[in-house]
């Protein structure tokens, strides 16, 4: 049997998941600068465990590591998961939630190219249910932390679990706005009270978490530019966010976040333009995206402001991953000759 | 005129210098010409001289079988000195039924009979294009008789002049354009008359300048009514339905041709062939091949058909490292399963690799669905969706995405960034179903054969059954007194002759049962005593039986 084309373009999975990960490195950076060594600690740890599961993985069902190692699809799974969780997280979190990763979500189910579900989420969705309180330890913005840990500090605190003497644990954790936000309302409070109260709310969304959403969306406009993803899953995702918050806001300002707030999440951008964009576990027709995204969208709103958990996203993904193969089928584009007939 | 932009395409590199500069090699005669009788599309020509027949330049060798079929003539003059297997260009790799032709070098012509095509029956001058041998040069190879039959569909509006030329490194039609424009034309000229054409395109591709000058040149000098429209480079623009596309707008149906439409393309070399077919009686025994790739001098050549492809490499000079021969371009041509397949009419372009041209292919990895091959599909298709129904051989949804509107044009495979031969998988598909299409259609005639003996069986015992009681009720009608005493001797009369006629037969006859060992004689006397008794048994009436 004889291969047409026999000319390939330049391109791979690797160069494809590269650019991801390149374009990822604006929102690690703002991370880092607003809070600290800790996300750093996170993302080598999780890709030394992406590295070790997967080549496990390969092992165990008699693939080749080389050339599945070297697609960087298990690092982006890393890094996707490590950015959703609290940097200071223990490092038993990660091992937990790589291995739900990498082995169940993937592996299981038939490795690169072959998961409903996208792996990072499914990683971060085991984690919530299973360890809500480590889940929800998130940093405290450099700007408001009483004491801002050094490298070294942060990684005895990460693998060790030990606070610098006379640091105390508030010191250098806290909510996020979200979670703040969440808090204050089942304590029945209204919005203006609960920001009024904190000073971890910024201009638009949090302190220094504001600042990352606006690097994941520089970071995810690239993306786009790139051709690596398109623009209607992202588009649509936010733009379901902002009219379901929208609506929600318009129908009761005191008790529901404004629109503005919810996507300044970084998780929402995150999402938008780096999860919910996942070829794997996403749609692949044009209005099948938008359909994806808008309901993404919604479901995080939902799920923040109605649900059990602070953030949505991730469930929101999940559920919306289920849905792709309905979504696909209905949403088929006419083929080339096809649309006259009608 | 204005262009439309067909959807999907790739632009990868042309390599098209190489071979563009040099004006076309006259043909060479090689001391062996290899002919396989399955040149075009439909059914194989039929081979009409015998091993040791003298044959002339432009003679047939074989005459068009049936209706989708065209005649092959001898491209030069010598001896037919073997009919039978021999390997063939072909995807498969499988050899099939060739004439060989041993050349004298005379290279001496039949007698050549231009065609008045003005004042000849239009059947009769398709059927004329069919014995000259012509079938589609663009690749398909279609025999040129079929298309150019207006009958059967919607009138045809426009022709139109492929000279696309859209694959990478091929500039066949190219030097052909720049350097036999006004045959290409006269040829036009042949096709829009069967046709009933009022309009007349030719489409080139912007990158061949010259080709375009040239070809304006000649409409002019002929006085041609023709539009010359210099498209965007864009592969698969070449393409039937992407040119009909380009030049008039039109959409060809899903599952549909572009005649549907009203418009037929032929390729600019079909259209030479014909005008050197009707004009100056000369039959399809050459072509123009590009010989490029991995070779000192890539050049066009003209070259007689069934050429051995190893006499062109040495003609345009053989380097070290030859790694293989891809028949077409590097989008959609093949692999030859050696280098001394003859050219056939197919062949437009000879391309030699080298592991620096041509450097294997990096794993394939699975489909990641980034849907990189959906923008570039001419056809919009689904190509990741097609992909995962072939290989899941779930080949009913496979048709309802519509694989059979993939031209096979390779784009999707040519972005892939897993490397996945997705053309590969599509024409397995395709084989697949048409071999169960095949299978089911023997099958349903089998059954319906089957059911309808069962009809006729139960049909005749009817009419035998109504027969019997029809006579019945007529006789007893007719004869009450069934047996009077002389009816009965006549009727022993007859027995005992019948008898005596038999014995008498039976003694000068000798039975095969005669002059047998004792032993033999023995069993068979047992066997026919037994059968005596089975039929004593069966002679005795039978109870009847109880419920």
């Amino acid at each position: 049997m004889t291969a047409s084309a026999h000319i390939l373009q330049k391109g791979s999975v690797t160069r494809v998941m590269l650019l991801v990960l390149a374009c990822l490195l604006p929102g690690v950076l703002a991370y880092a600068w607003q809070f600290g060594w800790g996300i750093v600690i996170n993302l080598v740890w999780a890709s030394l465990l992406a590295l070790a599961l997967e080549a496990l993985a390969l092992r165990l069902r008699g693939y080749p590591l080389k050339p599945f190692l070297s697609d960087g699809s298990a690092i982006v799974t890393a890094w996707l998961l490590a950015l959703s969780l609290p940097p200071l997280a223990p490092w038993w979190l990660l091992l937990v939630g790589m291995i739900f990763a990498i082995g169940v979500a993937k592996h299981l189910y038939g490795g690169l190219g072959q998961n409903i579900f996208n792996p990072a989420m499914v990683g971060f969705a085991v984690l919530i249910i299973s360890f809500p309180v480590q889940m929800t330890q998130w940093s405290a913005p450099l700007a408001l932390a009483a004491h801002s840990l050094s490298f070294g500090e942060s990684l005895s605190f990460v693998f060790g679990g030990t606070l610098p003497a006379g640091v105390a644990l508030d010191a250098v954790v806290s909510a996020t706005p979200l979670d703040t936000v969440r808090t204050g309302l089942l304590q029945q409070h209204t919005l203006d009270e609960i920001h009024s109260a904190s000073q971890i709310f910024g201009s638009i969304g949090g302190v220094g978490s504001e600042w990352v959403a606006a690097a994941y969306l520089l970071g995810g406009i690239a993306l786009w530019a790139l051709r690596i993803v398109p623009w209607q899953v992202p588009v649509a995702f936010l733009a379901g966010i902002w009219l379901t918050a929208g609506f929600l806001h318009w129908a009761d300002a005191g008790r529901y976040a404004a629109p503005w707030f919810q996507l300044a999440a970084p998780s929402a951008m995150l999402g938008a333009f780096f999860i919910a964009t996942d070829p794997v576990s996403g749609a692949t027709t044009p209005r099948g995206r938008i359909i994806f995204g808008l309901g993404a969208g919604f479901l995080t709103v939902i799920i923040r402001v109605f649900g059990g958990y602070p953030d949505g996203v991730a469930f929101a993904i999940l559920l919306m991953n289920l849905c792709v193969p309905l979504i696909d089928a209905y949403t088929q584009p006419p083929v080339f000759g096809e649309a006259k007939k009608k | 005129m204005e262009l439309q932009r067909f959807p999907g395409g790739v632009h990868p590199e042309e390599h098209k210098s190489q071979s563009a500069s040099r004006p076309i090699h006259a043909a060479f005669v090689p001391r062996k010409l290899v002919l396989p009788m399955r040149q075009h599309i439909g059914q194989p020509a039929k081979p009409v001289v015998k091993v040791g027949d003298h044959v002339l330049k432009g003679q047939t060798i074989a005459e068009a079988d049936g209706y989708v079929s065209v005649a092959l003539h001898a491209p030069s003059s010598g001896t037919v000195t073997e009919i039978g297997l021999a390997s063939v260009p072909h995807p498969s790799g499988l050899p099939d039924l060739c004439i060989t032709i041993e050349t004298d070098g005379r290279d001496e012509w039949a007698a050549r009979t231009p065609i008045d095509w003005r004042n000849t029956d239009p059947a009769a001058l398709r059927g004329h294009v069919r014995d000259l041998g012509i079938a589609g040069l663009g690749g398909a190879v279609f025999p040129s008789s079929i298309k150019l039959d207006p009958a059967g569909g919607p009138p045809i509006h426009t022709l139109i002049l492929n000279g696309g030329e859209c694959e990478p490194w091929i500039t066949c039609d190219d030097r052909l354009m720049r350097e036999r424009a006004e045959d290409i034309l006269e040829g036009a000229r042949i096709m829009q008359h069967l046709l009933g054409a009022e309009r007349l395109i030719a489409g080139i591709e912007d990158n061949k300048p010259e080709a375009i000058a040239a070809m304006q040149a000649a409409a002019q000098k002929l006085g041609l009514t023709i539009e010359i429209a210099a498209m965007p480079t864009i592969y698969p623009g070449g393409g039937g339905k992407q040119i009909t596309k380009t030049l008039t707008g039109l959409d060809t149906p899903s599952g549909g041709r572009t005649t549907d439409v009203g418009v037929q393309v032929f390729n600019v070399g079909t259209s030479y062939a014909l005008a050197r077919a009707i004009l100056h009686g000369e039959p399809l025994i050459s072509r123009i091949v590009t010989i490029t790739g991995h070779v000192l001098r890539p050049q066009n050549f003209e070259v007689l058909i069934g050429t051995p492809m190893s006499e062109l490499l040495l003609h345009a000079g053989e380097r070290d490292g030859t790694t293989g021969i891809i028949m077409g371009g590097p989008m959609m041509g093949f692999d030859v399963p050696d280098m001394d397949v003859p050219v056939v009419k197919a062949t437009n372009c000879v391309l030699a690799k080298s592991k620096e041209l041509f450097p294997p292919k990096p794993r394939e990895l699975p489909c990641i669905r980034c849907t990189q091959c959906v923008p570039v599909c001419p056809a919009k298709l689904q190509p990741q969706q097609l992909y995962w129904f072939a290989r899941a051989k779930d080949l009913g949804r496979a048709q309802e995405y519509h694989l059979f509107d993939c031209i096979e044009c390779g784009c999707c495979s040519y972005v892939c960034p897993s490397h996945i031969p997705l053309v590969d998988y599509y024409r397995y598909a395709k084989s697949e179903i048409w071999a169960r299409e095949k299978e089911k259609r023997l099958a349903d005639t089998a059954r319906d054969r089957h059911e309808f003996r069962l009809f006729r069986m139960e049909r005749e015992k009817k009419e035998k059954a109504e027969r019997l009681a029809a006579k019945a009720q007529s006789k007893k009608a007719e004869a009450p007194a069934l047996s009077t005493p002389e009816q009965d001797a006549k009727k022993k009369l007859i027995q005992e002759a019948l008898a005596r006629a038999q014995a008498k037969k039976a003694a000068v006859a000798p039975k095969n049962t005669d002059n047998l060992p004792p032993d033999k004689q023995a069993e068979i006397a047992e066997i026919e005593a037994r059968r005596a008794k089975i039929v004593e048994i069966a002679k005795q009436p039978v109870e009847p039986e109880q419920h």
